[in-house]
């Protein structure tokens, strides 16, 4: 055995260089040693300091040995346990791990096994995620493993157990991996409530969190230790290892044009087949789903060597995936086009090229994406950008440039959410009776509710209860009542099944299972054949039978719809219409767009630009006006009999589509007659039928006031009040809140009568009650997501005077690609009624 | 039918059924001038309370909402004759759970007029208590009212039951609204409850009520009514 006094060497930065000491058993030494390794410093003082107590945030890049830095305390502390005697009660779960992926919590297993076996250690280790078949799930709750992998959904189901507590009476340590990526979300909210139950059962808990470099380190200390009450700060030990090689990115220099619009880099294709060729293992990263169809169709169709080449995303069947990534961790594959599902932690070996179709949107999530490649510390990661459009390349030129500097611009993290509470309120009272005072305490210990008021608690608390409505008339169908201890109590055993069925916060769009089988033509029936995925109902409503899309990287021909299943058939070398996913898109960073907007600025830059795009910002310049970096460029034109509006202000497409909206209110009252909007992640088009730059010159209509703040009062308001984008959040927030029931495959059909659309609930609840505490965590969803009304809140009062308006005789440069999205955006209720009139005047044309 | 030979205004859409003037109401009930009747259906009132008593607990403001929408639609028509097609309340335990202020308010829509409860499935006895009258099916002039269409043919007949809604696709994009369906003998209304949802026209549930070549939804827009034919619906 032995003892180790380590100090701080210079690369551990950013924290007290004390002399710690640790303890590593012989087993663990020799292993570095036999492996002709040494234990890496940030590893041991990991090490140090779990053993004296304390919780830690380890902030490493990619390759630096994390993980194993995150399990050698609990290894460490499980060997030197005595063995239990054989026949002995089981002592436990010692160590929970949890990943924001079902697939990383597979791929830390086979890791982690592998140091395990070799040092024959004897400890058990499982995982538990959505994919665990039931009995294994039952097995695991009588005879726990010494280490469980885990996701958050299960940690929420774990502890909502009627014998939680026992359940977790030897639990020791919790690592949270890609912690930095767990905590924007409501995931993270409902994962931080969990913690602090956790530490309720077991006080002297230890945390470890691994995360990747943050803008806030402080924020993720702050949210792995109990937070003391009245507004006091605690904050977690942190160890911040810097460094490792810079990577190797480029942007694709392409001889081909690089269109003005559209997401498909279909032009690149050649080159980008090249690349895989010259390397060994290339992963291809895009976007969306629908753009991994395209790109996987795309380079198959060139594909003349037959390269092995695969697709990987989170609507394809569970056993397509998992061997995909077999094969991937085998060498066995020269490329696999993946989205999102794969962009975290997960370590595949021997890739050499990361490839990035489309924006990165994010300058962090680049950053993620190309540590990827090369998972050693010491060798640069290579990676291309590949750019769809011309706006495209600049944004991948910032993101580049800020890769290179190391900023990070992860969003800031928001307060607990309310429906993610109240879900969390019931789960507590599935586990036990709770005390509220007890309860509030233990909520309010967790960093993100830490500010959460008592008046705000006692209201989740009346809407567990009675649903919390101002009219009481649901106090005898009460799902938790206050008992002769005053303890909180379930009122019936159901209700736990209920919640169980529910509990968790990824709501997704109802999906159908996609089944292939034969072509039968018209009126044959269907059935039987392998399970391809799942894909959006919503989309497959839109088609009729015989229309063809992508999905599986095969073209599809949809052959009927029976309950919950969509067959289809193979449709060879057919055109296929292209699969719309709702999810999966992410709005432009602020951070890129304020680099973006410095780009289009400085000439200086543009050398660095490829030489089309450079002559296309000159162009502009021409031809109209190329803002100053703090500035919000408006042009106007004329175009077939309409005007335009369009505006610059490069905040992504959600702040934009507010904007939008709220424009075309102001300017229909301004009696500018608008028609229609469209937005892009950097611009957005409005036109009508009067000139508006006109209007704007002879003062009938002020630009500073069209865009004055003022529009996110009254009009947000009454805007807010019809959109359906505000109906899809409270969807969502009810679900989450376990208001509404989520769809179970099978039970769709359960009756129309005995449901309620959250739409009917939205608008009644609207009129009726609109303080509800459900309306204000819609609003408070809204602000920060689907409509992104902060951040267009910090863009009007930025460009506050700053306007700059161009008039035009016809369309600029720039105006070019928003032009050509004109017609592709999604439907809002006044286009539906021009859809019906539509129809109607159809018939009347066929009767006449 | 010649729906289109008579005009739209903002009060609703003027079609002929078997020889009757009737004018369709965006909100999916029928007014009928000649008789000075207010046909409505699927009220399910009380639908929010009866899913709370299975821990459901969706806001307790259907049934107002639902009276808030009659009592404009009794205002703007003024009709001194009501036929409520059924099903207008969610179970038989429905008029206990009606809140006083409920009750108070529904009685003062009856006041002064002809109303008839139609019994439906859902409410086989409606409450005696709230006074009005009750049948399982009523006969006025050339047309028979009752809640569920019946498989025979019955020229004339009016009823509910189904709640139809109807989609169409265009450009790639589809749209679903609730709708009055009928294909020149007989008609169905869609639910007019604050809770109700929609069953489309294409489910088998509707096969064989109606002639597919004479066959029409009137499709429920925000202010206005879209005649649409068979063969542009969609699912």
């Amino acid at each position: 055995m032995l003892t180790f006094i380590i100090v701080s060497k210079p690369l551990i930065n950013k924290c007290e260089s004390a002399a710690l000491s640790f303890h590593l058993p012989e087993p663990f030494a020799n292993w570095f040693a036999g492996n002709g390794w040494q234990p890496r410093s940030h590893q041991l003082e990991l090490l140090a300091r779990v053993q004296a107590g304390q919780s830690v945030l380890l902030i490493a890049p990619t390759g630096a040995g994390k993980t194993l830095a995150g399990f050698l305390p609990s290894l460490v502390d499980l060997v030197d346990r005595p063995k239990p005697k054989p026949g002995a009660a089981r002592h436990g779960i010692h160590t929970l791990y949890i990943s924001p992926l079902k697939a990383l919590a597979v791929d830390i297993k086979r890791n982690l096994e592998t140091p395990v076996s070799e040092m024959a250690l004897g400890v058990e280790i499982e995982t538990r995620t959505g994919d665990t078949p039931v009995h294994r799930r039952q097995r695991q709750k009588l005879a726990p493993p010494q280490i469980l992998l885990t996701t958050p959904e299960q940690v929420a189901l774990l502890i909502a157990q009627k014998d939680a507590a026992r359940f977790f009476d030897n639990l020791e340590t919790v690592i949270f991996d890609e912690l930095h990526s767990l905590v924007t979300s409501k995931r993270g909210h409902l994962l931080a409530l969990g913690l602090a139950r956790l530490r309720t059962f077991r006080p002297g808990l230890k945390t470890i969190g691994l995360s990747a470099t943050v803008a806030e380190p402080d924020e993720l200390r702050r949210w792995l230790v109990k937070q003391p009450p009245q507004g006091e700060i605690a904050l977690s030990e942190l160890i911040h290892l810097e460094g490792g090689a810079k990577p190797e990115i480029t942007i694709l220099k392409s001889s081909e044009r690089i269109p003005w619009a559209g997401h498909s880099a279909r032009y690149a294709m050649g080159e980008v087949y090249e690349a895989i060729k010259q390397h060994q293992t290339t992963l291809l990263f895009v976007n969306t789903r629908s753009q991994a169809e395209l790109l996987f169709q795309a380079l198959w169709n060139i594909n003349e060597d037959t390269l092995p080449i695969a697709l990987h995303h989170g609507s394809l069947d569970v056993g397509q995936r998992r061997q995909v990534e077999e094969a991937m961790s085998n060498n066995q594959l020269r490329a696999v086009v993946a989205t999102s599902t794969l962009d975290l932690g997960i370590d595949w070996g021997d890739v050499d090229l990361v490839v990035h179709v489309g924006a990165p949107k994010g300058a962090s999530r680049l950053a993620q994406r190309i540590g990827r490649s090369n998972h050693r510390i010491d060798e640069p990661s290579r990676a291309i950008l590949v750019p769809a459009n011309r706006f495209e390349v600049m944004e991948c030129q910032a993101a580049l440039d800020a890769n290179y500097l190391g900023a990070q611009d992860t969003p800031p993290l928001r307060e607990g959410c309310l429906d993610v509470l109240v879900q969390h309120v019931l789960g507590s009272a599935c586990s036990e009776p709770f005390d509220a005072d007890e309860l509030y305490d233990e909520i309010t210990s967790s960093a993100p509710y830490a500010g959460l008021s008592r008046q705000m608690f006692d209201k989740a608390v009346e809407f567990v209860a009675t649903g919390g409505y101002a009219l009481k008339t649901y106090d005898r169908y009460a799902k938790i009542r206050k008992d002769d201890e005053g303890k909180w109590r379930l009122t019936h055993p159901r209700i736990a099944q209920q919640y169980r069925l529910n509990a968790g916060t990824i709501v997704e769009a109802p999906m159908l299972d996609v089944r292939l089988t034969r072509h039968r033509g018209k009126g044959g029936n269907v059935r039987g054949g392998p399970v391809l995925g799942k894909i959006e109902e919503a989309f497959i409503e839109s088609l009729a039978p015989g229309d063809t899309f992508l999905f599986a990287g095969k073209t599809l021909r949809l052959e009927g719809i029976r309950e919950n299943t969509c067959y289809v058939s193979n449709a060879p070398d057919t055109d296929a219409k292209i699969p719309y996913y709702a999810g999966g898109k992410f709005p432009l960073s602020t951070y890129l767009a304020d680099k973006v907007r410095e780009m289009l600025a400085d000439p200086q830059r543009w050398k660095r630009l490829p030489d089309q795009v450079g002559e296309w910002l000159k162009i502009q310049k021409l031809k109209s006006i190329l803002p100053k970096f703090d500035q919000l460029l408006i042009e106007t034109f004329p175009r077939a009999e309409r005007f335009y509006m369009v505006a610059y202000p490069f905040e992504g497409r959600l702040a934009h589509q507010t904007l939008g909206m709220l424009l075309t209110r102001r300017l229909e009252r301004a009696r500018a007659r608008p028609l229609g909007f469209v937005a892009t992640d950097y611009a957005i088009a409005i036109w009508g039928l009067r000139d508006f730059g006109l209007m704007f010159e002879r003062g009938e209509l002020s630009l500073a006031e069209l865009y004055d703040e003022d529009m996110l009062g009254d009009d947000l308001e009454s805007w807010l009040a019809e959109s359906f984008l505000l109906k899809r959040t409270f969807r969502q927030c009810a679900t989450i809140s376990g208001l509404i029931e989520r769809r179970h495959p099978g039970k769709e059909k359960s009756g129309r009568q005995m449901t309620v659309s959250s739409d009917l609930i939205y608008d009644v609840l609207r009129t009726h009650e609109p303080d509800h505490l459900l309306m204000q965590a819609t609003r408070d969803d809204a602000a920060h997501g689907l409509l992104d009304i902060r951040r267009l809140g910090e863009m009007l009062f930025r460009i506050k005077d700053r306007i700059v308006h161009k008039r035009l005789d016809q369309i600029s440069p720039l105006a070019v690609p928003i032009m050509l999205e004109i017609g592709k955006e999604s439907i809002g209720s006044d286009a539906q009624e021009a859809l019906l009139a539509e129809a109607a005047e159809e018939l009347v044309e066929k009767n006449k | 039918m010649t729906a289109l030979a008579l005009k739209q205004d903002k009060s609703g859409l003027d079609i002929d059924f078997r020889g009757n003037h009737l004018i369709i109401d965006p909100s999916g009930c029928v007014y009928w001038p000649d008789e000075d009747t207010l046909v409505v259906s699927d009220l399910h009132l009380e639908k929010g309370s009866s899913l709370a008593t299975r821990g459901i607990l969706v806001p307790p403001y259907d049934t107002d909402a639902t009276l808030d929408h009659l009592a404009e639609k009794l205002t703007s028509w003024q009709p001194k004759r009501v036929i409520s097609l059924g099903d207008s309340f969610h179970d038989d335990g429905a008029s206990t759970r009606l809140t006083g202020p409920s009750r108070a308010r529904l009685m003062q829509m009856m006041k002064r007029r002809d109303w008839v409860w139609i019994c439906g499935n859902h409410d086989p006895s409606p409450p005696e208590s709230l006074g009005g009258m009750h049948a399982s099916e009523l006969y006025l002039g050339t047309l028979m009212f009752r809640h569920e269409p019946l498989m025979e043919f019955v020229p004339g007949e009016i009823a509910g039951h189904l709640h139809p809604c109807a989609k169409i696709r265009r450009r790639g994009k589809s749209v679903r609204r609730r709708c009055v369906a009928g294909d020149g003998n007989r008609m169905i209304l869609p639910a007019f409850g604050a809770y109700t949802g929609g069953l489309d026209l294409k489910d088998p549930a509707y096969q064989g009520l109606f002639q597919q070549t004479s066959l029409k939804a009137w499709m429920l827009g925000l202010q206005n009514i879209y005649e649409i034919g068979a063969d542009q619906l969609f699912g």
